[in-house]
């Protein structure tokens, strides 16, 4: 049996399953416990779990995810939440110094499960400081493994899985995606780390998307299918480790790729994609590649919608690659 | 307060192992043995010694650039330990980690941490395992005074005394930020003074006087294990060599390293000791034998190691 959820909701799910399956995972960060989160991720856990599992922080972004590590270290497995991804800076010591390196650096001595979840992306009006997307960052540095759910139902499956590794894992949740309905099976269900997702099979181009863009990209793909192209969506859901077979795979069925995120295009993750196939696959391409993602400035306040890639931008880019 | 005549010759002899450890370290180091740079405690060994004379297993330690004395004092195995510093395949961390993340978590050396002040938010995190499980044990997070103006000082002091965590915040105070003299970097010259400011109990001793050590360390560990809460608890330390093994020190006085050398924890230690006739003509000899065949030993094994394993470069980034 299926039912309708929210995005936020279906997170709110997956934490409380996670917490009373195993007594070891407990949630940590700013306003989680009695304010149930500054987006309601974490509503009604304090009453449920008490405040051991359920534990409000200061303002202290680096703490938050040192505790996490700390904790780790001594086998608990920590579900650390920054309130915005904005906010990941301040911890940037803690995460990439030190999580991210302490298995490797130690000999394997340790695991970390450990996850970070932060809401990123602009559509909110939130500004330039709370509205990044910094997913290429963070993919950037071995160890960690970047997810990024579209729906409701891969947030829910991804976050249980994310709890379940024994590594750290970075969830970023799209906050403009938060108050989005979708359909999740009644019971439990896990969606692997790692794999993408086709969301709409096709058979002239491929659109490799992230988090809010999968969105854009479908209906860039109904706007398209008008005109008689038949754009194929594979939602990339994992950023690290990147799932290579999904993506030569669907090129291999297209002949044409284009990468769509929300983060500025600049050093961003469509560069790592096409340099990817390029270097792998270079036979499969009928067409230069594209990338659709942010102009190469900070999230403006007022011109948000302006700022922000959309289906209108897929769909250029798409009629690009198939003209070329 | 009695101790038996057993437990005070165990710190001296462990004030004499961090010695005669780092004088090889830096020995061989010298000679080109030993890759990458040495930090050394040289002249701070009732810290370590004192320290962790109060721990048990089962507590867990943090510590620096400048670790070596911290994990040889908490029991950390001397040839596995050698091995890591040579770059190693047995080392503890196959060679990966090196002098500065030298960690055993089976005698509860959480990690030696590269960067400082990194350690501070981690050791909330250790702390708050054992008080999650109902458990006694305590963890101790060395750091230094140079630290104490880093950012996570701040984070972790206050949510260490928010939520009454079983830590003690060990600052060895040595008046140095590697080049940089104290005068130069904070207006306090304490930095217990800081505790008040989170509500928590700060102490600072002679680092250089292992009683005295012992003593300020037993209390803040009794407070943190019977569910007190942390302590700050500094102690004033001499830095006799430079930041790291061939630093000349030219920004320092020689007057002041002269000084600095004066105050030997271990020599006035056995005199202690031996003024009570704890210490017998012939024991710091005895000691001294031991700790040498030990230290022989390891790095006997270290150079007979296998090197870092090519197969093992790309392992172990993930689980």
């Amino acid at each position: 049996m299926m039912r309708e959820t929210r995005y936020i909701k279906a997170i709110n799910e997956a934490l409380s399953e996670e917490m009373a399956r195993d007594e070891n995972v407990f949630v940590v960060g700013e306003d989680v416990g009695g304010a149930g989160g500054a987006f309601s991720a974490t509503r009604d856990l304090l009453a449920r779990f008490g405040p051991r599992r359920v534990r409000d922080t200061p303002i202290s972004e680096a703490a938050i995810v040192g505790i996490a590590t700390g904790a780790a270290l001594r086998g608990l497995r920590p579900v650390a939440e920054i309130m915005f991804a904005d906010f990941l800076t301040l911890a940037m010591d803690q995460i990439v110094n030190q999580l991210a390196k302490a298995r490797y650096m130690f000999g394997g001595m340790y695991t970390m499960p450990v996850v970070i979840r932060a809401p990123c992306g602009a559509g909110l009006h939130a500004g330039p400081q709370h509205s990044q997307s910094l997913e290429a960052w963070f993919a950037h540095v071995p160890g960690l493994k970047v997810v990024m759910p579209a729906t409701p139902h891969d947030v829910k499956g991804l976050l249980k899985s994310a709890i379940r590794d024994d590594n750290p894992v970075l969830f970023l949740e799209n906050k403009a995606l938060y108050a989005m309905k979708g359909e999740i099976p009644d019971g439990e269900y896990l969606v692997p780390i790692g794999k993408a997702e086709v969301k709409r099979p096709g058979k002239d181009v491929t659109v490799v998307a992230t988090s809010r863009m999968v969105h854009e990209s479908l209906e860039a793909a109904r706007i398209l299918a008008a005109s008689g192209i038949d754009v194929e969506v594979l939602d990339l859901r994992t950023i690290t480790p990147l799932d290579r077979e999904a993506i030569l795979q669907s090129v291999a069925r297209t002949g044409r790729l284009v990468v769509a995120h929300e983060a500025v295009k600049a050093f961003g993750v469509g560069a790592e994609i096409v340099a990817m196939v390029c270097e792998e696959r270079p036979a499969l391409l009928r067409a230069p590649p594209a990338r659709v993602g942010a102009p190469f400035v900070p999230v403006p306040f007022a011109q948000e919608k302006l700022y922000l890639p959309a289906a209108a931008d897929v769909v250029r880019a798409v009629q690009g690659v198939v003209s070329a | 307060m009695s101790e038996t005549r057993n437990e005070q010759l165990a710190v001296l002899e462990s004030m004499v192992r961090i010695r005669r450890v780092e004088e090889r370290l830096a020995e061989l180091f010298t000679q080109g043995n030993i890759p990458g740079f040495i930090h050394v405690s040289i002249g701070q060994e009732a810290v370590a010694a004192g320290v962790c004379s109060g721990l048990g297993p089962g507590d867990s330690v943090l510590t620096t650039h400048r670790g070596h004395g911290h994990a040889v004092a908490k029991g950390i195995e001397l040839r596995r330990f050698m091995a890591e510093i040579y770059g190693r395949q047995n080392g503890f961390c196959k060679g990966r980690g090196g002098s500065m993340h030298v960690a055993d978590r089976n005698v509860g050396v959480v990690g030696a941490n590269g960067i400082v002040g990194g350690g501070l938010p981690i050791a909330l995190g250790t702390a708050l395992a054992s008080q999650y499980r109902g458990e006694k044990t305590v963890t101790v997070c060395f750091f230094g005074d140079g630290a104490s103006n880093e950012g996570t000082f701040h984070e972790a002091l206050n949510i260490a005394a928010l939520w009454s965590l079983p830590v003690v915040f060990c600052c060895e105070n040595n008046s140095w930020a590697q080049f940089t003299p104290q005068s130069s970097y904070m207006k306090v010259t304490s930095v217990a003074q800081r505790a008040a400011g989170y509500g928590m109990p700060g102490t600072c001793v002679d680092g250089s006087d292992v009683t005295q050590v012992r003593a300020a360390a037993r209390e803040a560990v009794e407070r943190a294990r019977s569910g007190g809460g942390p302590t700050l608890l500094e102690c004033k330390v001499l830095r006799w060599q430079g930041h790291y093994v061939g630093d000349a020190q030219k920004y320092r006085a020689p007057d002041d390293v002269k000084e600095a050398r004066t105050h030997d924890p271990i020599r006035s230690y056995a005199e202690v000791l031996g003024a009570a006739k704890v210490l017998e003509p012939g024991d710091l000899e005895k000691i001294e034998q031991c700790v040498k065949a030990e230290i022989d030993d390891a790095v006997a094994f270290a150079a007979a190691s296998p090197m870092a394993d090519p197969a093992d470069l790309l392992t172990d980034v993930y689980a």
